[in-house]
């Protein structure tokens, strides 16, 4: 069976017909060719997919395409203002918080729900937010340490 | 995930035609584990009744002694809320991460009755009552066996209603890979005007949630953690499974349940 859904992706309308089966990833990926949101373990436990829907950061593996109908999408691609990287982007970058970058999409749109409530995150806050996202080269240190920053500059810029 | 037909009705009456009608219909809520169970093909429905736009299902209130907290209920909207936290201490904490909470509800998790899923030991140990569509079950006859409830196919578990408790504590042994419950143990005091009981609800140890008599009886006559650590809990039929021996799982059910009980001070 198909449908035809409609969503805002990264603040554009997009419609599509899709099988009912089709993952919201998959539809991100597949249709849309935004790529930057990735597929890891497809068991709804490393993160690596996780994008935000009407503000919330959620495992687009774990979602139907279908299920988003009407939504606010947003991902990776939607964060960086042309060349100029969010914040968040960029402390990761300062801060050396990722190594082979698979799992940083998941964790740049899983830092930011996390910023958005709660604006000042300690060490471990950080850490017990990150329960879902998973990074193989086990660079821990070094994410919490850039989403920490990356807060800050946030709180700084507004 | 094999295909299937998908429908997003808006009210219980559209849910129930669609489930007289359809050939082998699941409802879905969050789908944080029918999803993931349809990946894996372990089912195959022909349709998928998605129960988001039924407005009603959720939301969280309180009249009198009761809270009621509709199926549709986020994990989320639980764990922040102050009125579960005033009423129902403990009753969503641990359970999956932030995104899973983002979009797992109360009425998935306990229709569906993983033997490791947090809720039922809250469930049970705060004496729920669960409303469906057709009658009212108590959470000691809801969880029946391995993901087995009391529900009949054609039944739709609406809303949650908890007795306040004076006191509550949940403490879970995760497994470290999937944070699901190795062991988790949910410990709670009844109002003293409704009697002072104490429940005890393990989940994890066993194929479906159970109560603990023994250390029920001990914590009313002394609420201490004291009172249960030398109770031992007996590992016949309990699960087995490369993450934990049978024997482990007896042996943390206690340790859980001194630390819910230390907890709950």
């Amino acid at each position: 069976m198909t449908v035809t859904v409609s969503m805002t992706v990264n603040s554009k309308a997009v419609s599509a017909e899709v099988e009912t089966r089709t993952l919201l990833v998959h539809y991100l990926r597949e249709s849309l060719r935004l790529t930057g949101t990735h597929i890891g373990c497809d068991t709804s436990q490393c993160g690596a997919c996780v994008v935000h829907v009407n503000g919330e950061s959620v495992k687009s593996c774990t979602m139907l395409a279908v299920q988003a109908e009407g939504a606010e999408v947003l991902t990776v691609e939607g964060l960086a203002n042309g060349d100029e990287l969010h914040p968040m982007q960029e402390a990761f970058r300062q801060n050396h918080g990722l190594q082979c970058g698979f799992c940083t999409p998941g964790m740049l749109m899983s830092a930011l729900d996390l910023v958005k409530n709660n604006p000042a995150p300690c060490d471990r806050e950080v850490r017990e937010w990150l329960e879902g996202n998973l990074c193989r080269c086990t660079g821990y240190q070094n994410i919490v340490k850039s989403i920490i920053a990356g807060a800050a500059a946030m709180a700084a810029q507004s | 995930m094999y295909t299937f037909d998908y429908h997003r009705p808006e009210t219980i009456d559209a849910v129930r035609e669609l489930l007289a009608a359809c050939d082998d219909p699941k409802l879905m809520a969050g789908g944080m584990t029918l999803l993931p169970t349809m990946k894996q093909r372990l089912a195959q429905p022909s349709d998928l009744v998605d129960l988001a736009a039924i407005d009603e299902m959720a939301g969280i209130s309180v009249a009198g002694d009761t809270l009621t907290i509709g199926a549709m209920t986020r994990h989320v909207d639980v764990s922040k809320s102050e009125l579960v936290k005033a009423h129902s201490p403990a009753l969503a904490e641990h359970i999956g991460d932030p995104q899973v909470r983002n979009r797992g509800t109360i009425g998935g998790s306990i229709a569906n009755a993983d033997p490791a899923a947090d809720y039922p030991a809250a469930i049970v140990a705060l004496n729920a009552l669960v409303t469906t569509n057709h009658r009212q079950i108590a959470a000691d006859d809801f969880f029946v066996d391995l993901f087995e409830t009391a529900l009949a196919h054609d039944e739709i578990v609406l809303s949650v209603s908890l007795p306040k408790v004076s006191r509550a504590a949940y403490m879970k042994f995760p497994n470290p890979a999937s944070r699901y419950a190795i062991v988790g143990v949910m410990v709670a005091q009844m109002l003293a005007e409704h009697g002072g009981d104490v429940r005890v609800a393990v989940t994890g140890a066993g194929s479906c949630v159970f109560r603990v008599p023994a250390m029920e009886s001990a914590l009313a006559s002394s609420f201490t953690p004291e009172a249960v650590a030398d109770i031992e809990i007996s590992d016949d039929g309990l699960n087995e499974d490369i993450h934990a021996s049978a024997e482990y799982r007896a042996h943390l059910t206690t340790v859980m349940a001194k630390r819910a009980v230390a907890a709950c001070a």
